[in-house]
């Protein structure tokens, strides 16, 4: 079916959200919806989705007008929406995750007619390609494959149009390239897929057309084949943005981070990190390539002496630190940027600028004998939004309610401002926008001229690739391989990854 | 003006629970106003001006029994004799003497709260910090009275800290959850109480009931006024201060940002290099001596001596407290002084009215439960409209 959307305004107080949006998609055919966070892509699919209502504009289908008070209006009129965070109970098996809501009932008192209900996935799942095991629990599934269950859920309900948002945002890259394919046979089968995301690769590998939105408001649609990455990160961003990161070569000198046979065990004691031995030099960024869960979680937090070391020696800058507290270690110029900056970096419910002294809170001048040097405090966390660009409307604002962009640079900006020797960065990318990206990026190579040691650990491998001066792929625990910058491709890098040779 | 603004916005939503507690509290007098509702069917009008009536002379009697009788005030203007002050000002220093207790249990309750602990313990803590006072103040009983007083006061302030140290411990050593170790070390204290006072260093002489030596033949905290049958003491002050002192302890202090961080988020605080273990301990240490502080004030002060009756449930009351003060401390003592003043107002509304004081426990946990569900008010009231569906989310872009 054709979807248009014509001049969708939406406001919420303080903000235009969606400011006169005009976007279309042809029968079959892959919209690519491009923007920062915040741009107003959400907003525009819950419209889309019935669950808010426009303040002005219509929502056409096939060129009649419909208006959608309600999801369940939106899913009869044949819109499916995959969201980023699932929406699947773990204890379910894959037909009746699929099913809830709309099971098919038989008998007098309306029993779950299971078998009707398992022969229409079973169906779907080959039609499409989806590769589904229908009886398999949903907590026993990869993430790949609970996204394609929810594609599931969605052709289950006879959807022709399907919106996917940021759905590439939890798969490796292996299963990104199969979902871009089950996207391909959906458009060819007649269904018309909007694909969200603010990665530049993905909507020029799979989209037929590109709509960018910037603050609310469309910045452009363009084709694919008349497109770059700089064309549209131009567009996303309202200006040129540098998307290699700018480097010279790096000039390595003494050894600062030195891990040997290191061991260590995660949360439920099973060995996680298997004898990983590494050396980072001062002036140089190693970047940890791996998917997620090969044991890069446990081994950053063995490093910064949060997690106890089973077996092995880590030495910083000469000193022992196997046994170190988080704080010995910090003492020492070891920056951390966490994994999770909501959960382990930040404190949601604290000002901005009691963020920013989490880890000198204790030290002259923020305390002068035990108590708070308020001054101190408020001037720092000024030099700081200065430096860093942190867009806040104060420095006492909430942290919890910055865009992730600016939370990240908050936590960076703290952990930057001590002497730094070491800087441990894991995922210092993951969920932001592209201009955040390189503004990150560039901190980091900043420090290594500056002469730190930088441990990246990603899982993009664009990311990998772009900024090690060495990258080294973690798999099953070990380190499988270390490549010099030149010689990391994204096809070895690649390989090794997903464990091959 | 702006200052003054900002300062009561977290208190909209619980003034209003308020009212809105009351007004339902209106239709449960309504309901069981069985003579008016018997007229019902001879004389509609009657009945319900009738109802309307008791309603009102219920909540009058209630303000006059809580804050004090206007007539009265005037005589004791026109006639101030000792007597006639005393009768004017009783009410509300009673709703003080009330509200002491209740201010250092939800002090400590929140202070606990606020670092991410739950210490259901403080009852508890309270009791066995009068307990601790009780001791003190008996084995001191023939030195002179500032140096019992202030001996036993520490001697509380210790026991009560040492019970919060117990489950504090135990958690930040072995995990052990506080909310369990806290409500089984409610029972030990009560025991152990109840057990000291049946010895004989401690048992009122003659008597066969666990009660303790009468401790106001020898030590009593002064009164703030010297007025016949006026209780009102200086520990009421202390409670004051001590709610500015956690304040200041919580926002301007070292420890105090440590114990916030712990509270909102243990992993952060953990990254940051504090220790998770130590804000644990600590926090439950304080809060245990804040309600052991308040034992020994009400045990020095407000009663003649220990019982195990010494709180009539201050530190359960306290976890209703710390919700309706959003565990700010000067929340803490408003919410006290209403609590004080439900207490105290009741008594003459029985009285006047012949409604039980059930009504106020009514009353109270409908306070609480509109607290609990703040949305519940914002649709009642319809204001807060940014709070939609989704704004968040926009503010959160919009901010990038």
């Amino acid at each position: 079916m054709r979807l248009e959307l014509k001049d969708i305004t939406k406001r919420f107080p303080g903000v235009l959200a969606n400011d006169r949006i005009s976007i279309s998609a042809d029968r079959g055919a892959v919209l690519g919806l491009l923007g920062e966070n915040g741009a107003g892509k959400s907003t525009l699919m819950n419209i889309l989705s019935g669950l808010y209502k426009p303040d002005s504009g219509e929502i056409l289908i096939d060129g009649e007008r419909r208006v959608f008070v309600d999801p369940r209006q939106a899913i009869e009129a044949g819109i499916g929406m995959v969201h980023q965070h699932f929406q699947l109970v773990p204890v379910f098996d894959v037909v009746e995750a699929v099913t809830l809501g709309a099971e098919s009932v038989t008998g007098p008192v309306g029993t779950f007619d299971r078998k009707t209900a398992r022969r229409r996935v079973v169906e779907l799942s080959e039609q499409y390609n989806l590769n589904v095991n229908p009886d398999a629990k949903i907590e026993d599934l990869p993430v790949g494959v609970r996204q394609r269950v929810e594609i599931l859920k969605a052709l289950y309900r006879k959807s022709d149009i399907l919106v996917l948002d940021e759905p590439s945002a939890v798969l490796t890259p292996f299963e990104t390239e199969e979902l871009f394919g089950i996207i391909r046979g959906l458009a060819a089968a007649g269904t018309t897929v909007i694909f969200i995301t603010h990665k530049l690769n993905e909507v020029l590998e799979v989209a037929d057309q590109i709509t960018v939105l910037r603050r609310g408001r469309v910045a452009g649609t363009v084709l694919p084949k008349d497109a770059t990455r700089e064309i549209l990160a131009n567009l996303m961003v309202g200006r040129d943005v540098e998307l290699k990161v700018v480097k010279g070569p790096a000039s390595p000198g003494d050894v600062v981070l030195s891990i040997r046979d290191l061991h260590v065990r995660d949360d439920r004691e099973h060995m996680a990190v298997k004898g990983v031995s590494l050396d980072i030099r001062a002036g140089e960024i190693v970047a940890l390539a791996g998917v997620q869960g090969n044991g890069q979680t446990e081994l950053v937090e063995a490093i910064v002496g949060l997690r106890s070391v089973d077996a092995g020696e880590i030495f910083i800058d000469g000193q022992d630190t196997t046994a170190s507290s988080p704080r010995h270690v910090s003492d020492l110029g070891v920056a951390h940027v966490p994994e999770d900056r909501m959960r382990d970096g930040l404190i949601g419910a604290m000002t901005v600028a009691e963020n920013f002294i989490l880890d000198t809170y204790h030290r002259e001048p923020y305390s002068r004998r035990g108590s708070l040097n308020a001054k101190a405090i408020a001037e720092r966390a000024a030099t700081a939004v200065q430096d860093y660009d942190v867009r806040t409307p104060s420095i006492d604002t909430f942290a919890g309610s910055l865009s992730g962009g600016n939370q990240q640079k908050v936590v960076v900006a703290r952990e930057f401002s001590r002497p730094v020797k070491l800087v441990i960065a894991a995922q210092p990318t993951r969920g932001l926008d592209v201009g955040s990206i390189e503004y990150i990026h560039r901190r980091m190579v900043e420090q290594r001229d500056a002469g730190a040691a930088v441990l990246i650990v990603s899982t993009e491998l664009d990311e990998v690739l772009a900024v090690g001066d060495r990258v080294a792929i973690m798999l099953g625990g070990k380190i499988v391989g270390i490549l010099e910058g030149a010689e990391a491709t994204y096809e070895k890098v690649g390989m090794l990854m997903g464990g091959g040779e | 003006m702006r200052r003054v603004g900002r300062a009561l916005r977290p208190a909209v939503i619980p003034i209003l629970a308020v009212i809105t507690a009351f007004i339902v509290g209106s239709f449960f007098i309504l309901i069981t106003d069985f003579d008016n509702l018997s007229k019902l069917g001879k004389d509609p009008v009657g009945a319900i001006t009738g109802a309307l009536g008791t309603i009102g002379t219920a909540y009058y009697s209630m303000l006059i029994g809580a804050l004090g009788d206007p007539a009265k005030l005037g005589a004791a203007i026109s006639n101030p004799t000792p007597r006639a002050m005393a009768a004017a000002i009783r009410p509300i220093t009673e709703t003080l003497v009330a509200s002491t207790p209740l201010i250092f249990a939800g002090l400590a309750t929140a202070i606990s709260f606020r670092s991410g602990v739950f210490n259901i313990g403080v009852e508890g803590q309270f009791v066995l910090g009068a307990f601790g006072a009780t001791v003190a103040a008996i084995l001191l009983k023939d030195q002179p009275m500032p140096l019992i007083l202030l001996v036993s006061t520490i001697a509380g302030i210790l026991t009560g800290a040492a019970w919060g140290w117990i489950p504090g411990f135990l958690k930040a050593r072995t995990g052990a959850h506080e909310v369990i170790t806290t409500i089984m070390l409610n029972y030990v204290a009560a025991q152990i109480v109840l057990f000291g006072l049946r010895s004989d260093l401690l048992r009122k002489e003659g008597s066969s009931e666990p009660i303790s030596k009468v401790l106001s033949d020898f030590v009593r905290i002064p009164l703030i006024f010297n007025l016949p049958a006026i209780r009102l003491h200086w520990g009421f002050v202390v409670a004051l201060l001590m709610a500015v002192v956690v304040s200041w302890f919580l926002f301007k202090t070292t420890k105090g940002y440590e114990l916030r961080a712990a509270g909102f988020n243990l992993n952060a605080a953990r990254y940051a290099g504090m220790s998770a273990g130590g804000a644990i301990v600590l926090a439950m240490t304080l809060s245990g001596a804040l309600a052991g502080l308040g034992g020994s004030m009400e045990v020095l002060g407000t009663v003649p001596q220990m019982s195990n009756d010494i709180s009539s449930g201050y530190g359960f009351n306290a976890i209703a407290l710390a919700l309706l003060a959003g565990n700010r401390p000067a929340g803490i003592v408003a919410a006290s002084l209403l609590f004080g003043a439900l207490r105290t107002g009741g008594g003459l509304m029985q009285v006047k009215t012949g409604i039980p004081l059930d009504l106020l426990f009514f009353i109270q946990a409908l306070v609480i439960m509109f607290v609990a569900a703040p949305g519940l008010i914002r649709v009642l009231y319809r204001f807060d409209r940014t709070r939609g569906p989704g704004a968040e989310k926009v503010v959160e872009g919009g901010a990038a």
